[in-house]
């Protein structure tokens, strides 16, 4: 009963195609199938894929080399085969002036010499002073050659050829275009033993079941006391694309998330900026290696205006060892090193225009972030980029301490996906206490460093507020977080816009 | 940051045994371990710590970080013996007008130590002398020269002598052009007019500085017992600090150190000073900026573990700083040193309790929701660079006049060498580099271009635009307007179209987007000229929009 059941389940499954083929299984012979159930190729090859899905036949590509006709072999199925025309014309004058065999037979230059060449060899003609004549008998002449013959027959399998059919490819083979041989893929077609049931299986009372439910459908209920064919629910669909952002972007708007659940307000600014701001202001010395030519993007032909002048000149104070309680780095500040352009280096310099900002109001405690685009002026390889973001982070108020710097780390880096990260201590210019965040990096197992973070040295804040009030700051590279969970091995695919890597890549689930 | 790869057996003799955990302290010194084998050991060294760039001063730190050896080391300077004197001539004041110098005794040259020796030379003129421009050090065997020494500058062509590892005696123009040294550095000198030399005092050349030093008076080998050292340049302090780290790394190989006497406009000053200096300091602020809880004694012991000693005078303490030590310019330098002995490790997170607002930038949320309904056009957005090339950026895109355009970056390292001045430029050529995905390709992009703009603080204005391309078989003017149409329609916005030029596009089919009777970009489809220039055998069309002009 089960048995039966389960026919019945198949049998309401097959779709009308997959039906046309079933009678034609037997020929084993996609040509044949294809021909006989009166589908395209494409349809019939579906159809095929489907029943074998279902179990119904079995099949097995094979890679063969077929003979098949050329161009000019199409054409000579139908018109002849120019020795078969130039025979004829022959048979029927006896004997024709070698001009007019040419105009009467209408071949051209080429196939009017080949077909004498071939009617020669095969001793059906002669060439007598510059006429035509017949050699054999008419009815040698009139019957079909092998060549004719071979014809017919394709395609074929070059596997298959009898040792005359051999001899007939060889000499057409060398010919313009009448056969040629192709690499096909043939499918072998077997029927399972669930095939053999069917085959014989009587579909009539499968007139009338609903295939696709269309709008009349809905309208006149023609599908009531109707059966539904059932679908082939495991078979390839083909795919589809939605749109979606940048997955840079999308990890970037998560982290903005973060920021803003903790309580920072958003900064940004312009890529482009002065030395004062994007150093200066940070008590980065004017010789310090970083802002010559091989960390940074200086700009041709600009020169930065510099802001008010109470600034400028503590700022240049700061750098001279004239701030209470610093030494300074003991140089002459220069006002020219400050007023050059350059691609910033790091978003601290947003920072720095904050806390003018914040000087100003004198609104603080305050927390502030930045995401966005920093340039170092390095050779590319897959940890180094010219062009990656940063994510800052400042957070001024009078009892700030370095615990809270690391509190703020920890927490941003679970968010992000890190519960493990190796803080330690280096130097930056503006930062003491300095830190370095890094992270394990999976594939090329090592450390990769982040970048810093730290408490704003008193020569930096002390030009805005005129005392110390205690700054958290920190400015890890972004790019190189998010590289694990997008399985990037290399920074340069982070721009590389490849629209088919985009439209697989996972989207950011964090 | 400069690597510095130490023998390991070596380091082993002083610290002890070297295991996974002790690696793991000595990152926490601040000084990464990058690699290690059987043989070396190699560290990163912050630009703050040129002390730790010699073997000795490296295991000084760790021997008083690990507490084998902590607290301050004292070192001993032997007064001048006669004629430990150096006279500076005031013909240097305009090229290179400070020395400070010392003379060691007592050494035993290896070839080894020589090596080590000249090693530790050529990392402090790197980093911390500026490749030699902010100061130079020159080491010269003493039994070869006679005291006292002059230091004064003289005409290029009249200073003759047999430069350092070369056949023949020449002048100082010549060792500029001949000397590979010289030709390395002589941009030092070039400008001017007379040039440095020390002196002995039987007229004896000792050097040109920064540049080389004599091959008969400035050679140390392994039969060199005492040395004379100098350092030259620029600024006092720094080269104080330079000889300090020199003489006590010797000192740690078993050197002694004898000052010498420095003349100068009739002023005698003694050098080296390796007294420590004294820095007053709070133990409020240290727990404060820390976030601990330490007393005194844990003070004075975390101090220690950095070499740095502790004191006390009328109930306020100091520091005690090694005269070594180039980076400690304020109180919160002896703070951060507490804090890496006390080690970060130790430091428990905290997140304080103060209120504040969250706030997204305006120009953010702008960005976001044009993402938004862009994506639910089934547009895939995509991100290029602000960097670019005037090929990529002009040319490619049929643009011919450029030349006000260009923003030009000095010495990139990669062929990218101008700031963008469009996204179109971009999306053009992400479309030409995917003519093997599948299409219909439509992308856009949000970002930043460059203009120049005088009147901006930097002369170079910034705008944020929207740049869209649509590429496949039916592409056209229709689809990208329609794209117009429903973002203006989203974003509750009038627009007009009005009739454009742009070399990109085909005219009549190119349009400029008017947004309250001001330009806020451009739209159309894009030439053929400009597709197959790109290899791209599918239309295009494309709009780029002034985000700002949106949400006016």
């Amino acid at each position: 009963m089960a048995e039966i059941n389960e026919i019945d389940r198949i049998v309401e499954s097959l779709s009308p195609n997959e039906i046309k083929i079933l009678p034609f299984l037997k020929e084993h012979n996609l040509i044949k199938i294809t021909e006989k159930s009166g589908l395209d190729n494409t349809s019939t090859l579906r159809a095929l894929e489907f029943l074998s899905n279902k179990k119904i036949v079995e099949l097995k590509t094979k890679q063969e080399k077929m003979i098949e006709l050329g161009i000019n072999g199409i054409l000579y199925t139908k018109h002849n085969l120019p020795e078969r025309r130039l025979a004829n014309l022959v048979c029927e004058k006896n004997s024709i002036s070698l001009k007019e065999a040419q105009r009467q037979s209408g071949l051209n230059e080429n196939e009017f010499k080949a077909a004498i060449g071939v009617l020669k060899k095969k001793a059906l003609i002669n060439v007598l002073n510059e006429n035509l004549v017949i050699a054999g008998s008419k009815e040698e002449i009139t019957s079909k050659t092998l060549e004719e013959r071979f014809l017919e027959t394709l395609p074929k399998k070059l596997e298959d050829l009898k040792p005359e059919e051999r001899y007939a490819f060889n000499n057409l083979k060398s010919r313009k275009e009448i056969i040629e041989l192709n690499d096909k893929k043939t499918i072998e077609i077997g029927l399972t033993k669930l095939g053999e049931r069917l085959i014989s299986h009587d579909f009539s009372s499968l007139k009338g079941m609903i295939e696709p439910v269309t709008p009349s459908i809905i309208q006149s209920g023609s599908w009531k006391g109707k059966k539904f064919r059932r679908y082939d629910l495991k078979s390839q669909v083909p795919r589809i694309f939605g749109g979606k952002r940048h997955f840079v972007n999308q990890a970037t708007d998560y982290a903005k998330k973060i920021w803003l659940e903790m309580g920072f307000k958003e900064m940004t600014g312009n890529l482009t900026v002065s030395g004062f701001w994007n150093f200066d202001t940070l008590f980065s010395p004017q010789d310090h290696p970083s802002r010559e030519m091989q960390d940074t993007f200086f700009i041709k032909n600009k020169t930065a205006k510099l802001p008010d002048k109470t600034l400028v000149e503590e700022v240049k104070k700061a750098h001279e060892g004239k701030i209470k309680g610093s030494k300074g780095w003991q140089y002459e500040w220069k006002e020219d090193d400050a007023k050059k352009v350059l691609l910033r280096t790091h978003t601290t310099c947003l920072s720095a225009q904050t806390l003018k900002k914040i000087a100003d109001n004198k609104e603080f405690p305050a927390k502030y972030f930045a995401l966005g685009k920093v340039f170092r002026n390095e050779t590319v390889d897959w940890s180094h980029a010219f062009d990656f973001n940063m994510t800052e982070g400042i957070v001024i108020d009078e009892n700030a301490n370095f615990r809270q710097l690391l509190g703020y780390l920890t927490e941003f880096f679970k968010k992000m996906g890190y519960e493990k990260i190796r803080i330690k201590p280096t130097y930056y210019p503006f930062t003491e206490p300095s830190l370095e965040i890094d992270i394990y990096h999976p594939v090329h197992k090592k450390w990769l460093e982040l970048g810093g973070a730290g408490m704003f040295r008193p020569e930096v804040t002390i030009p805005f507020f005129g005392k110390h009030i205690p700054v958290l700051a920190w400015g890890p590279g972004f790019d190189r977080i998010i590289m694990e969970f997008y399985e990037i091995k290399d920074l340069r695919e982070m721009y590389a816009n490849d629209l088919n890597k985009s439209r697989e890549m996972r989207i950011w689930n964090r | 940051m400069a690597t510095f790869t130490l023998d390991r057996k070596e380091l082993e003799k002083h610290i002890g045994k070297i295991t996974p955990n002790m690696i793991e302290k000595i990152s926490m010194m601040g000084t990464p371990v990058e690699d290690f084998n059987e043989e070396t050991i190699s560290v990163d060294i912050t630009p703050n710590r040129p002390d730790f760039l010699s073997m000795q001063g490296f295991i000084r730190g760790v021997q008083s970080f690990l507490g084998k050896k902590p607290g301050l080391k004292e070192y001993k300077v032997e007064k001048p013996e006669k004629n430990y004197s150096v006279t500076i001539d005031k013909s240097v004041k305009r090229v290179r007008p400070f020395i400070a110098c010392a003379i060691v005794k007592n050494l035993r040259f290896t070839d080894e130590k020589i090596k080590e020796i000249i090693d530790i030379q050529e990392k402090l003129h790197t980093g911390y002398g500026r490749n030699r421009k902010k100061m130079a050090i020159g080491i010269y065997p003493l039994e070869a020269i006679t005291l006292p020494i002059k230091y004064y500058a003289e005409k290029p062509e009249e200073i003759k002598f047999q430069p350092l590892e070369f056949p023949r005696e020449i002048n100082g123009r010549q060792i500029l052009s001949q000397h590979p040294t010289g030709r390395e550095y002589g941009h030092l000198l070039q400008d001017a007019e007379i040039f440095p030399i020390f002196e002995d005092a039987k007229g004896e050349i000792l050097s040109m500085p920064p540049i080389i030093n004599s091959h008969k008076t400035g050679k140390i080998d392994e039969n060199t017992k005492e040395v004379f050292i100098e350092v030259s340049g620029f600024n006092l302090e720094f080269q104080k600090k330079a000889i300090n780290m020199i003489v006590t790394a010797l000192a740690d190989m078993g050197g002694k150190v004898y000052a010498m006497e420095i003349f100068e406009s009739g002023k005698k000053e003694l050098s080296p000073n390796l007294e420590p200096e004294k820095m007053h300091f709070s133990i409020e602020n240290v727990n404060k900026v820390i976030g601990i809880n330490l007393n005194e004694k844990e003070i004075k012991e975390n101090l220690e573990k950095m070499g740095l000693g502790y004191g006390k005078e009328k109930n306020q303490c100091f520091a005690l700083i090694p005269s070594y030590r180039t980076d400690i310019l304020h109180e919160v330098d002896i703070i951060e040193d507490i804090a890496i002995a006390y080690g970060y490790e130790n430091l428990v997170p905290e997140i304080p309790k103060i209120s504040t607002i969250g706030e997204e930038n305006a120009i953010s949320i702008r960005k976001r929701k044009i993402a938004e309904i862009l994506i639910g056009l089934g547009l895939i957005e995509i991100s290029t660079y602000h960097l670019s090339t005037k090929e990529k950026q002009f040319k490619n895109i049929g643009v011919k006049e450029f030349l006000d355009e260009t923003i030009e970056v000095i010495d990139s390292k990669t062929e990218n060498n101008i700031l963008r001045a469009s996204l179109l430029a971009n999306s053009i050529a992400v479309l030409s580099e995917n003519l093997d995905s599948a299409y219909p390709q439509k992308i856009f992009e949000l970002g930043r271009i460059f203009f120049n703009d005088n009147k901006s603080e930097t002369g170079i204005g910034e705008k944020e635009k929207l740049c869209v391309s649509l590429c496949h078989e039916k592409a056209n003017f229709t689809e990208i307007k329609q794209v117009l149409d429903y973002l203006a329609k989203m974003l509750n916005l009038k627009y007009e179209i009005e009739e454009f030029s742009h070399p990109s596009f085909i005219e009549g089919r190119c349009g400029e987007i008017i947004i309250n009777n001001q330009s806020a970009g451009f739209l159309g489809e894009i030439h053929p000229f400009v597709l197959k220039n790109n290899k791209i055998m599918m239309p295009v069309s494309s709009l780029e929009l002034d985000i700002n002009q949106l949400f006016q």
